[in-house]
């Protein structure tokens, strides 16, 4: 048992992650250790082969006491402490929870066989069993696209995993636009941690069974759980480098974007806040440049008079206390969500380089966080609120994003995009649009601007309105319909 | 109320509406929102916030008055009356 800390003279060892037999190199984490004040990984020292192990998990065992013998290549059993990696504040509570929500249409082929529960994490038993086969080149595939080939069940001779195997799961990831996939089905999570020989019908679930990014059962330590909570990741979503494909702290502080449902989806606890914004700093630079990369973006922008809807809003606000008033916004997101049924290209995801248009409109809002980042959930159902509805979700909303209590849900399905930035004083925003969502909509501030209304000048508030479109769901004519629509029914306040 | 109880309360309300917020660092000249980053959602919460505890009606044409730090501490005196 080493000692991690002046204070400790005593440590429970949780989890093993390895098991007598298994090769581990030095620096794999091998166990997981609690203390009064934390619980920690504990790293190996050295390589070599698992013989014993001596401590039985749940035992409580004092600093100095052998945990494991490790036979190297004709050397002794030696012991095998390690210093651990930072100390943790706290063991998270069950990471990855089953996440019922499904990503509507984005994912046909990973909906698993319902109502089976999902695995707990840190599951000792069906272990990945080393060496899956995997040529270097596909391996390099596999760490590009973020996936963990010891999780793809291979297709190729003999079990070999494939290019085209890490692809699929590559998709099974992107599938799930912010991470929260539906929970597979024990099957399915068994069979895809089998990686050479499950045929993909396991479960049947058919290509899903392939896939186990999603899978709930993943391998990690309570310090991996703990940060991935903090940080708002899937911990199923991150490809784990530990022995086994367990995910460690470090694969989660280093996943990608596209897992990151709520990136401060946990109580800020100020140690962990450096960690935390540089995590969604990345987190945001690798959605936003698979964004560019996947994504011909097209721009459109226009200029929209907002005479009527701010004198309908102070007219409104006028007999309202604070508590009930609206703001500018509320009555855009509305117009947006309504414009939608115009032009439904621009309301839905992409899957699998084909459209697939949603029937439900769940905008997404950008809020920006005061800590720095910005995240985007939804507000379900938008073209169908009231606008104090609409209104009192939008505060509700960005109360609890910026407390760090967004619901997976929110994150799981918007379906277009809003941003905006006029507060900040912006004239215009050209968004990065949200894969796989299709349309991202900006608005700037409203400023008084002179305006020829009939055939005269006057000066009216004014706001520019701007469209990211995504050129493989739309092109500049109907994203023009778009705005058009837009603007058209925020001439109509009274009738959002 | 007077100055500092106005300012007291300008503290506790925007604590609550951005915890994050310092109010000693907005300048004379600045205005509460720019300085503080709040957006119009924020900003309404203030109001709100200054309502609730004051019962002050607060129209928005009175929002200019509350820009900055010094504008609202004499709208809340002169409102609630300096008692």
């Amino acid at each position: 048992m080493p000692s991690l800390g002046a204070d400790m003279d005593a440590g429970t060892v949780t989890t093993w992650l390895v098991k007598p037999g298994d090769a581990v190199h030095r620096g794999d984490i091998v166990a997981i250790v609690e203390t009064e004040k934390s619980t920690m990984e504990v790293e190996i020292f050295e390589a070599g082969v698992v013989e014993e192990l001596v401590v039985p998990e749940g035992e409580r065992v004092p600093v100095g006491a052998v945990l494991a013998r490790i036979g190297a290549p004709g050397a002794a059993p030696a012991p095998a402490p390690a210093p651990a990696e930072a100390p943790a504040a706290a063991e998270a509570p069950a990471a990855a929870a089953p996440a019922p929500t499904p990503v509507p249409a984005a994912v046909p082929t990973q909906v698993p066989a319902a109502g089976k529960p999902a695995r707990r994490p840190a599951a000792r038993r069906d272990r990945v069993p080393a060496g899956t086969v995997v040529s270097p080149v596909v391996r390099h595939l596999a760490e590009r696209l973020g996936v963990d080939v010891h999780r793809v069940a291979g297709t190729g001779a003999g079990g070999t995993v494939t290019r085209a195997d890490v692809e699929q799961a590559a998709q099974g990831h992107r599938a799930a636009p912010a991470g929260v996939a539906p929970a597979p089905a024990q099957a399915t999570a068994r069979a895809a941690r089998r990686p050479a020989r499950v045929p993909a019908t396991v479960g049947g679930a058919g290509p899903a069974a392939r896939l186990s990014p999603s899978a709930t059962g993943v391998r990690s330590s309570p310090l991996a759980r703990r940060v991935a909570e903090e940080t708002g990741l899937e911990i199923a979503a991150v490809a784990g480098s530990g022995p086994g494909g367990a995910v460690t702290a470090r694969d989660v502080a280093a996943a990608p974007a596209e897992h990151a449902p709520a990136a401060a989806a946990a109580e800020p606890a100020p140690s962990d806040a450096t960690a935390r914004q540089m995590a969604m700093r990345r987190a945001i630079g690798a959605l936003m440049a698979r964004s560019k990369r996947e994504i011909p973006h097209y721009y459109l922008s226009t200029t929209i008079d907002m005479g009527r809807a701010s004198a309908w809003l102070e007219e409104t606000n006028a007999t309202r206390p604070p508590a009930d008033r609206l703001v500018a916004s509320v009555l855009q997101v509305k117009a947006t969500a309504l414009a939608v049924a115009s032009v439904p290209e621009m309301n839905g995801f992409m899957v699998d380089d084909r459209f697939e248009p949603s029937a439900d409109v769940h905008v997404g809002m950008a809020i920006s966080l005061r800590t720095g980042g910005v995240i985007a959930p939804a507000i379900h159902h938008a073209d169908r609120l009231s606008v104090d509805e609409l209104m009192a979700a939008l505060r509700d909303l960005v109360t609890r994003t910026r407390k760090g209590v967004v619901r997976t849900s929110e994150m799981s399905d918007p379906t277009i995009t809003v941003t905006n930035l006029g507060d900040l004083g912006v004239d215009s925003v050209f968004g990065v649009i949200y894969p796989p969502q299709v349309a991202l909509v900006g608005f700037g501030r409203v400023v008084e601007r002179p305006v020829a209304v009939e055939g005269l000048v006057g000066v009216r508030p004014c706001v520019t309105a701007t469209l990211s479109g995504d050129h493989r769901a739309s092109d500049g004519h109907r994203g023009g319909r778009f705005l058009a629509a837009i603007d058209h029914l925020l001439q109509r306040p009274e009738e959002l | 109320m007077n100055d500092d109880d106005a300012r007291a309360l300008i503290r506790t309300v925007l604590g609550e509406v951005a915890p994050e917020a310092d109010l000693d660092s907005v300048g004379a000249d600045e205005t509460i929102q720019e300085a503080l980053d709040l957006d119009s959602i924020d900003f309404l919460n203030f109001v709100g916030g200054l309502h609730d505890r004051t019962g002050l009606e607060i129209p928005e044409r009175d929002y200019p008055e509350l820009a900055t730090v010094d504008g609202c501490i004499r709208y809340l005196v002169a409102g609630v009356g300096a008692g």
